[in-house]
């Protein structure tokens, strides 16, 4: 299926990506810019920005796919994937905003006020980060290959070049527009060819091939073997993994306050909700005229397929152009999201710790080029290694380990680091341990077998349990300030309160040359002044390391000059 | 505005009690202290409006950390807590109860609505609006808790 439009209009996705990113970059001027786009942008356009770097392939190609091939109980998987946002509106959404973290190790170490705790979420952070980039990459790859015949690597190396030329100069801003750009690009791209597709579906005449459809296994729900426990573990992994997640917990932090993260939220709720309903009729369609493709094993294709079983000639190319653009998006954006959020915790956590104050800027696109370099080759290593159930375990990954950590800090005041840390390692060993095993064909018969293919349902439940249980036990060991992260996280911000002074941008901004405090001295900085100071002399009981983001000289501490009380 | 080392007698007039302004550069050295040390100082200026008063002490209890402020907090968290709770327990007792629903009456899948089985429009519209209309009622709720926690605060 050599196809000189579709190589065409990939080529249009990338220059207009490159375009719309420039066009950011001349919004994104300063250090805070470049990081967290002034976390100035508006809940709707924020919505977009969220919803497109969601959508990865796995929802624009891999959906239709399993549907066409599994039938009703992959319905699941959109489900899960929309309402794991919902799950993140409610216990997550507005405190994690709050808290002012920027990555999930932020969090980590905000909460848990450990360096130990930062370090080991920042590894998990790169591991989730690359578990996800691969198949993307892959995806890529095999998208071109079928619509071009190009070898694998042409497309995994203009997905790597187009996303480092977007993130490299602009950074968030750009980002930010890039995505809500694609998420656009990719519902058009899907809606289009369906009107196409329904009428002539519609004008055929006599009966479609129905004998395909009408078949038990794949109109009934849970025909298959253990498919109540699958279903189940699937349903955990996806609704409690997407807040685990750290590309989409970067997004949060573009929100201006904690109420526009919630309506932020409730937005991509809308916008997942009118995306998904599309993949499911493709694969529907893909049932009545296409059911071949899934004896051929080639089942993840049949979004690209349709229009060609349906029409011939240019219409037929020209679909198939839109729709590859789309899937070409798809791979763009998400790839994007991971890469900034991936290089923004290598560069904070693992780059500067070993060279020491260097520049800010510089060193994140450094870590841009490197996280997308190690991505690409092991890449390359891994292939044949059939990675497409990777994107599904990592949500298994996500909700047994960031998921917890979340929920209880935020909820739990008795979230002690080591409680965290114990269960991280455990829900984290059990997930990645199915990861490798599903991953390598280790195959196994039995029950065991079964958790491993989907190992959600006993991951996180065990997880939990380990933080709670050994937070208990280490009572002694709680966090020092946790009353006052408790107040950051939860009290609006419209209330003038004292919020402590953690502040993560002021690891960049202190790398950075010129360093202007933005609110005058005042008594209210005086205030944090000292609380900040008095906690440089009693933190870091553990490894005698202090928050980095917690000593003194905190002039821009979170009573912003707004909010501060006047007295 | 004044500086908060030497309260000046204006700043009575505006009702604040002289223990705020005293209290405030020791609020955050005051964490290793005891906080129920902090002397109670007497109003003796007159007052405004008895409402501003109460605004700046139960903040002030919170910046304070002492157990009344931890109670306001607590309350805060609570209410939202109950919330995010009653969302999660509406959504496990629909979609949640979906598969097991479709073991126990395994005759749903032969009920059709408008040609469609019924199990596709669950688990797709119906699914959907559900979780769009939860989110809904979620921020709303939400909104109004923390309103409510602010009107307390402010004494209204």
């Amino acid at each position: 299926m050599s196809n000189a439009a579709s190589i065409v209009a990939v080529v249009l996705v990338s220059i207009a990506s490159l375009a719309v990113g420039a066009f950011g970059l001349r919004l994104s001027r300063t250090m805070s810019d470049f990081y967290v786009a002034s976390r100035g942008v508006g809940p709707v356009l924020n919505a977009s920005a969220i919803s497109g770097e969601y959508l990865s392939a796995a929802s624009f190609l891999g959906v239709a796919g399993l549907i066409l091939a599994r039938g009703v109980d992959m319905l699941w998987l959109p489900v899960g994937w929309t309402a794991g946002y919902l799950l993140l509106l409610v216990f997550v959404a507005a405190p994690l905003r709050r808290s002012g973290a920027y990555t999930l190790p932020d969090f980590a170490q905000l909460r848990l006020e450990s360096v130990v705790a930062r370090r080991a979420s920042s590894l998990l952070v790169v591991a989730i980060g690359l578990l996800y980039l691969i198949p993307q990459f892959q995806g890529a790859g095999l998208t071109l290959r079928t619509l071009t015949g190009a070898p694998s690597w042409v497309g995994q190396l203009a997905v790597a070049v187009v996303v480092c030329l977007n993130v490299l100069p602009g950074g968030m801003r750009s980002v930010t527009l890039v995505q809500a750009f694609h998420y656009w690009l990719k519902l058009l791209a899907l809606l289009t060819p369906l009107f196409f597709l329904l009428g002539a579906l519609g004008g055929r005449s006599g009966d479609p091939d129905v004998g395909a459809v009408f078949v038990a296994d794949w109109v009934e729900p849970l025909r298959g073997d253990h498919a109540l426990y699958l279903t189940y573990s699937l349903v955990l992994a996806t609704f409690f993994g997407t807040m685990g997640l750290p590309h989409v917990v970067v997004r949060f932090y573009t929100n201006r306050d904690g109420r526009a993260a919630r309506r932020a939220t409730l937005a991509v709720l809308v916008l997942l909700s009118g995306f998904y309903l599309l993949p499911v009729l493709y694969g529907v369609i893909g049932r009545y005229v296409a059911s071949d493709l899934v004896a051929a094993g080639r089942a993840d294709s049949v979004v690209l397929e349709l229009p060609s079983r349906l029409f011939d000639g240019p219409v037929a190319e020209g679909l198939t152009a839109l729709l590859a653009a789309g899937a070409f998006a798809a791979f763009l954006s998400t790839s994007t999201g991971l890469v900034v959020s991936v290089a923004g915790v290598v560069s904070q956590d693992l780059v500067r710790w070993g060279a020491g104050h260097r520049q800010g800027i510089r060193t994140f696109r450094l870590s841009t080029v490197a996280v997308v370099a190690v991505s690409l080759l092991l890449t390359i290593v891994s292939a044949g290694v059939p990675v497409a159930h990777a994107v599904e375990l990592t949500f298994a990954v996500a909700a047994s380990t960031f998921c917890p950590m979340l929920l209880l800090g935020i909820w739990w005041r008795g979230l002690t680091a080591r409680g965290a840390i114990a269960g991280m390692v455990v829900g984290g060993g059990l997930s990645m341990g199915a990861v490798v095993s599903t991953t390598f064909g280790i195959a196994t018969g039995g029950w065991f077998g079964v958790v491993m293919t989907q190992p959600a349902a006993v991951s996180v439940p065990l997880s939990f349990a380990t933080m709670v249980l050994v937070s208990v036990a280490t009572r002694a060991s709680a966090p020092e300030h946790v009353a006052r992260t408790m107040v950051r996280l939860h009290a609006p911000e419209h209330i003038d309160l004292n919020r402590g002074s953690f502040h993560p941008e002021r690891w960049y901004r202190r790398a950075s040359a010129p360093v202007s405090p933005v609110s005058p001295v005042s008594p209210v900085t005086h205030v944090n002044q000292s609380s900040a100071a008095n906690g440089a002399t009693t933190e870091g009981t553990d490894s005698g390391t202090q928050h980095t983001a917690y000593d003194s000289g905190d002039t821009t501490a979170r009573r912003s000059q707004p909010t501060a009380r006047r007295d | 505005m004044t500086s908060s080392e030497a309260p000046e007698p204006g700043a009575d007039a505006r009702g604040r009690m002289p223990s705020a302004e005293a209290g405030r550069p020791r609020a955050g050295a005051g964490v290793a202290g005891d906080p129920r040390s902090r002397t109670r100082v007497r109003v003796t200026s007159p007052r405004t409006s008895a409402a501003r008063t109460r605004s700046v002490s139960i903040a002030s209890e919170i910046d304070e950390q002492t157990r009344l402020g931890e109670v306001y907090i607590t309350s805060l968290m609570r209410s939202q807590l109950r919330l995010a709770l009653t969302v999660l327990v509406i959504l496990a007792s629909t979609l949640g109860l979906l598969p097991l629903a479709f073991r126990a009456v395994p005759a749903i899948a032969d009920i059709d609505l408008l040609g469609v089985p019924l199990p596709w429009v669950l688990l797709t519209v119906v699914a959907f609006v559900e979780i769009i209309g939860l989110g809904w009622f979620y921020v709303r709720q939400s909104e109004r808790n923390e309103d409510d926690f602010s009107d307390l605060l402010e004494g209204r």
